[in-house]
This record gives structure tokens, C-alpha cells and sequence, in this order.
């Protein structure tokens, strides 16, 4: 068993694009349910139509690059109002079950055969990145002793944390102000927020929109690194990790849902080389345990006990205040 | 008396006469659904019913501006249902209201307290996980920093949010919340809570407060003060409605009383001629309300509450 080697693999997952994709997305989940407590299931369907918004402009419709760019931020604010306007009004679970059952309907649109001309099938599309690669300012890639990144990689991956960065500023702007309070407060009771004169309404499609640019952006980031958009990456797993890296990492803090998600890919991608050195030929664990494939998926199960385990003794993430769980409003 | 009287004379006068009823009450018919010299609340056909049952049925009712009108009736009455379609939180099956002569059918209730009719609720709705002053600063209304696009950029409302954090203070001084100032308020005690939600609705700077069941779970000592803050809305020229089963409250801060039951309005006067009303001892206080409720009698009475509150949130 080599550590290096494990650790060499978790790093790479927890620094590379994953990482920076349910890190977007999750700050977007983080804004809907950790600040405004909107249940929004479907972030995947966000995270579609931003790389989906990019693709289709560009490949389909023969849009140039920049307008491409801009439909993939116009795209998931379009998706926010269709959801939001029946359901916002509604309780809080409608919004859940309308947004995981959009985001299917939209993943079985995007891969369906009737569509293909337009959105490509379960091939996708690919042809549109171009003019993101040739912006590349760097000459080689780097190499930094343990992990090293390939020229494309470490292009993708700077533009990718700028990203997150700047996502971070504006999250931490935003919820420090009186606008994020009344998000807060909504989150705690809507009603007597409504009964303070402010317009509940527009704040939680002010959320949802948000929530959903920002996840979108995960999916022009995806769609830019991968050169390609596949109608299976968006599915309700993509939802699912983002909320375990948003619980992970703590709700409701700035930084929780980056740091969330940067943990759980190097959870994912340790245990997971770290149990396929164990198992198999060679390694320590004897087969009549566990084989090389059962090996390849009990990192999951072992997450979703390390999930549990935090959720029981440390409900609020890493980041979270122990008072803001432990009191009991109702 | 002088329909055109101004606010501000009449709440001179209001400090004056704090057990008879302010000036502007004098004379004025104590047929249910009288009409006030000075209404700022006009309703008219008011019904709401759930299911079979008819909550409230209303036929006319008007509230004196800068009095203090006290809505008493058994439980199951209808005043909280009578609350919430006068605020908005709540729609009516038929009816008409008005609040200074502005129609408020189909309202937004974010839109009615914006006009100056704020409420509090029967079971406190403090926002647990902000801070008390976090609670007190969020009632401000026209703060520029509750709009997205200028949110981010704290030099364009810093300024505002320093005012607003003044008058808050300044309110949390006065309702002895001070201390408490950067606890959550989900860790405040109930009879804190209302203390709070009270200081909150006012931060909006109402014309009328309406306050349900402001005394409910509220020690005595505090409910001195509390008495004392809601005379000081009148004195300072707003107008307050609230509900209240504290019998010695109504009597002691009311300038008027009106009573309903089964969804109707009974009785309307000051709250001496009412308390003497042979109706209202029949449908509400009892013969010996102004003797002390036995033991006995306070624990059907906690249950009767109980029961009033589970049926609040089963709605």
C-alpha cells in the first residue's frame, strides 16, 4: 500500500474540476436552502441549462462564443422564474418536488432521440470550447512535487477557483447586508417577515434566481473543461453531492460549501484508491471480503457513514455555529 | 363630537382620559357596528367560513383612530380569523374593508403593512436564528440595502443601517431588551418574545398596531410594562387594535371594547358599560368575573387555551 499514492489521488480530485463544479454548485444550494431554506432537489437541472445554454447557442444556433457565455448565465435565471413563479407562493416541499422532477424532465429532454438535432442526444455536443482553449495563457502545465496539472487542466482550474472566488465575495457581500437578513428571516418565518411590509415573494425569486446563475456557472465551467456536454452528468446524484458537500462543509457560512465540496472529492478519491490498493491482488483485505470491484464502490458506502456520523455529532458542518443548530425556535 | 378633529388633538386629549375613553368616543352609540367619528378602520359584510362552519360575519365595524380598541370574545370566536383578513394573511369569502379609506380587498399582506397596519401573531414568530437586534433591524422599512443590486456595496446603505441600528437600540432600551441585545432570539423566554415582536412591529413605524393577544404567557411585572407601552403608542398618535382574554388589561388601557362571538360582533362600548352588559357576562366573562377564578376554574380555563392554540396550528 502506497499513502503517497492515496493521498496523490485524493489531492488531485479535491484541487481538479470536480471539486470546482459542486463547489458552484453548491453555493448556489448553499444560498436557496442555507440562507433562504428554499428545498430546491434539482441544482442539477441549474447546472444542465448553464452548460446546456453554452453548447446549444453555440453548436446548434451558430451563436458566437461571448453570447454563448451569456445564454449559460440566461439560461438557468429563465429556468429560476418558470420554477419559481407556481411554487414560491406554495410551501416549501412543492418547491422540492418541482425542482427534482424539472431537472429529470430536463436531463430525458437533453438526451432524448426527438431532440437531437438540437441538443445532441446522449452524445451531446461538443465543438464550442475552442475559443476557451486558445485563450490559454499558459505554455506548460505544473507540477507541484505530490500533483501535478497538464497545461489544459491548469488553465481550466484558475478560471474554475477565480470563479469560486469571486462567487464567494459576492455570497459574503450579499448576506452581510440587509438583503441577505431578510433571506435569513425568511428562512426562520416567512410570515412574520410578510407582516414587516417586505415582499417575500420577490426575495425567494431573488434567491432561486441566484442560486441558479451561480449553479449554471458550474455547468459553463463543466462544459468549458470537459470541451463537451453530456446529458448524464446532470443527474440527481450531481443534486445529492452537491448537498453533501454543502452539509459537509456547513450551511449558512460563506465558505462551507467550498470547503465542503473540496473534502468530499478527496474523501471520494482517497478511500476510493486507498480500498482498490487494499482489495484485489496484493492488497492486505482478502477476497473472500471484498473483491476488486466491491472495492471500487464501498468508498460510498463508507462516506454515507461519515455523513451520518457528522450529522449526529456535528449537525452543523464544520463551519456552522453550534448555537444556531442547537436552539430550538418553535 | 367634531368629526374633523385632528390626530393630534386627539391624542392630547387620549393622555388625558385614559379610564373613560378618549374625547373622541364620547356620545358614540353603543349599537354593535356604530359609527366613529374618526374611523381609520372601516370594514363592511365581512365572512369567512371553513368549511360548514362561518369563522367570522362581520356586518360592519369601524375603528376609532388613535383610540384603543380591545376585540374580546370567547375562544373560537373568530377575532384571530377577523385579524388575519383585516391584515391581509388571510382572504375572506365576501366583504370589503378599508384602512383610512383605502380598500384593502386582495391586498398582499406585505403590502398592508406597508401602509401602516402592522401585526403580531398569537403564537410569537421571532426569527430563532438571528439576533435580537438582527430581529429589530429587519422591521425597518425603505432600507436600501434590502434591494439586490445595491446589497453588495455596503458605503451605499452603512449609513442607513446605522440609523436603523440606533432605532432599534433605542426601542430595545425601552422594552428592556437591551441586555439581550446579541443573544438569538430563539433562546428569549416566551413573555421576551412578545416583548420583542412588539418592539419589532414597531420599528415599522405604524399607524396601527394590532397586537394578538399581546399578555399571554407574560409575568405580571412585566405586564405592567407592558400596559405602559401600548398607552404610549396611543399617546404617541398611533392607534392600536388588539385581542385579549386579560380582562383587567381591557379594562385597564381600552378606550374601546368591542365583543364578538360566533363570528359576530355582540357588543361595542367603552369597557365599563360592556363589562356591565348582560350579553357579554352571558357569552363571555361569567358572572363572577370580577371575583378571582378559583383554582379549578383557572385550569378549564389554561385547557379552553390550550385547546384554542392546537387548533391555531392545525390550521
Amino acid at each position: 500500500m502506497d499513502i503517497l499514492d492515496i493521498l496523490r489521488a485524493a489531492l488531485q480530485q479535491a484541487l481538479g474540476p470536480q471539486a470546482i463544479v459542486f463547489a458552484l454548485a453548491a453555493i448556489g444550494l448553499n444560498i436557496h436552502f442555507g440562507y433562504t431554506g428554499l428545498l430546491n432537489f434539482g441544482q442539477a437541472g441549474f447546472v444542465a441549462v448553464g452548460a446546456y445554454g453554452l453548447a446549444v447557442s453555440v453548436v446548434t444556433f451558430g451563436a458566437p462564443f461571448w453570447l454563448g457565455i451569456v445564454m449559460s448565465l440566461v439560461a438557468p435565471l429563465v429556468l429560476a422564474v418558470i420554477l419559481g413563479v407556481p411554487t414560491l407562493r406554495l410551501r416549501a416541499d412543492y418547491l422540492a418536488i418541482v425542482t427534482i422532477a424539472a431537472a429529470e424532465v430536463l436531463r430525458f429532454v437533453f438526451g432524448s432521440v426527438e431532440m437531437k438535432e438540437t441538443f445532441g442526444g446522449s452524445n451531446g455536443l461538443n465543438g464550442y470550447a475552442r475559443p476557451f482553449q486558445q485563450a490559454n495563457p499558459y505554455s506548460s502545465g505544473i507540477d507541484l512535487g505530490i500533483i501535478s496539472f497538464g497545461r489544459n487542466d491548469l488553465w481550466s482550474l484558475t478560471v474554475g477557483w477565480i470563479l469560486v472566488a469571486l462567487c464567494c465575495l459576492l455570497v459574503w457581500a450579499l448576506m452581510r447586508s440587509p438583503w441577505g437578513r431578510v433571506l435569513r428571516s425568511i428562512r426562520e418565518d416567512e410570515d412574520a417577515v410578510r407582516s414587516l411590509g417586505k415582499n417575500v415573494f420577490a426575495y425567494k425569486m431573488q434567491a432561486l434566481a441566484l442560486g441558479g446563475v451561480i449553479g449554471g456557472l458550474g455547468g459553463m465551467f463543466l462544459a468549458l473543461k470537459q470541451a463537451s456536454v453530456v446529458p448524464s452528468d446532470y443527474s440527481t446524484l450531481m443534486t445529492f453531492y452537491a448537498f453533501a458537500a454543502l452539509l459537509l462543509g456547513g450551511a449558512a457560512r460563506v465558505l462551507g460549501p467550498v470547503v465542503g465540496s473540496i473534502l468530499f472529492w478527496f474523501l471520494i478519491a482517497g478511500l476510493g484508491s486507498f480500498f482498490s490498493q487494499s482489495a484485489g491482488k496484493g492488497g492486505w483485505i482478502p477476497t473472500v471480503i471484498m473483491t476488486d470491484t466491491q472495492a471500487s464502490v464501498i468508498r460510498y458506502i463508507v462516506l454515507g457513514l461519515a455523513i451520518m456520523l457528522l450529522m449526529i455529532f456535528r449537525p452543523q458542518g464544520i463551519f456552522g455555529d453550534r448555537r444556531e443548530i442547537a436552539i430550538d425556535g418553535r | 363630537m367634531d368629526a374633523d378633529m385632528t390626530d393630534q388633538t386627539n391624542a392630547e386629549k387620549n393622555s388625558d382620559v385614559s379610564k373613560t375613553g378618549p374625547a373622541g368616543l364620547v356620545g358614540v352609540s353603543t349599537e354593535p357596528g356604530s359609527k366613529k367619528p374618526d374611523p381609520i378602520i372601516v370594514a363592511d359584510n365581512i365572512t369567512r367560513t371553513f368549511g360548514g362552519l362561518t369563522a367570522v360575519d362581520v356586518d360592519h365595524v369601524e375603528i376609532q383612530r388613535g383610540a384603543i380598541t380591545a376585540l374580546i370574545g370567547p375562544n373560537g370566536a373568530g377575532k384571530t380569523t377577523f385579524f388575519n383578513l383585516l391584515t391581509g394573511f388571510d382572504q375572506p369569502n365576501s366583504g370589503s374593508w378599508s384602512l383610512e379609506g383605502k380598500s384593502l380587498k386582495g391586498v398582499a399582506p406585505y403590502k398592508v403593512a406597508r401602509l401602516g397596519m402592522v401585526r403580531t401573531f398569537q403564537l410569537t414568530k421571532v426569527l430563532a436564528k438571528l439576533t435580537v437586534i438582527e430581529n429589530m433591524r429587519l422591521g425597518a422599512t425603505g432600507q436600501k440595502g434590502e434591494r439586490f443590486w445595491t446589497a453588495p456595496f455596503k458605503f451605499l446603505w452603512g449609513k442607513q443601517e446605522d440609523e436603523v441600528t440606533k432605532k432599534a437600540d433605542e426601542l430595545l432600551a425601552r422594552f428592556l431588551l437591551d441586555k439581550k441585545r446579541e443573544d438569538f432570539a430563539g433562546s428569549l423566554s416566551g413573555g421576551q418574545r412578545k416583548l420583542l415582536e412588539m418592539a419589532r412591529a414597531l420599528m415599522v413605524d405604524p399607524e396601527l398596531v394590532m397586537l394578538d393577544e399581546p399578555m399571554a404567557g407574560v409575568n405580571p411585572a412585566l405586564k405592567q410594562s407592558l400596559l405602559g407601552h401600548v398607552k404610549s403608542l396611543r399617546d404617541e398618535g398611533r392607534t392600536v387594535l388588539f385581542v385579549e382574554h386579560d380582562m383587567d388589561m381591557v379594562r385597564d388601557i381600552s378606550d374601546w371594547v368591542i365583543v364578538m362571538a360566533q363570528g359576530k360582533i355582540v357588543a361595542e362600548g367603552t369597557p365599563d358599560s360592556v363589562m356591565a352588559d348582560q350579553r357579554v357576562i352571558d357569552a363571555y366573562l361569567g358572572a363572577h368575573h370580577d371575583t378571582d377564578l378559583s383554582e379549578l376554574d383557572e385550569e378549564a380555563l389554561e385547557a379552553e387555551v390550550e385547546a384554542e392554540i392546537e387548533e391555531e396550528e392545525a390550521k
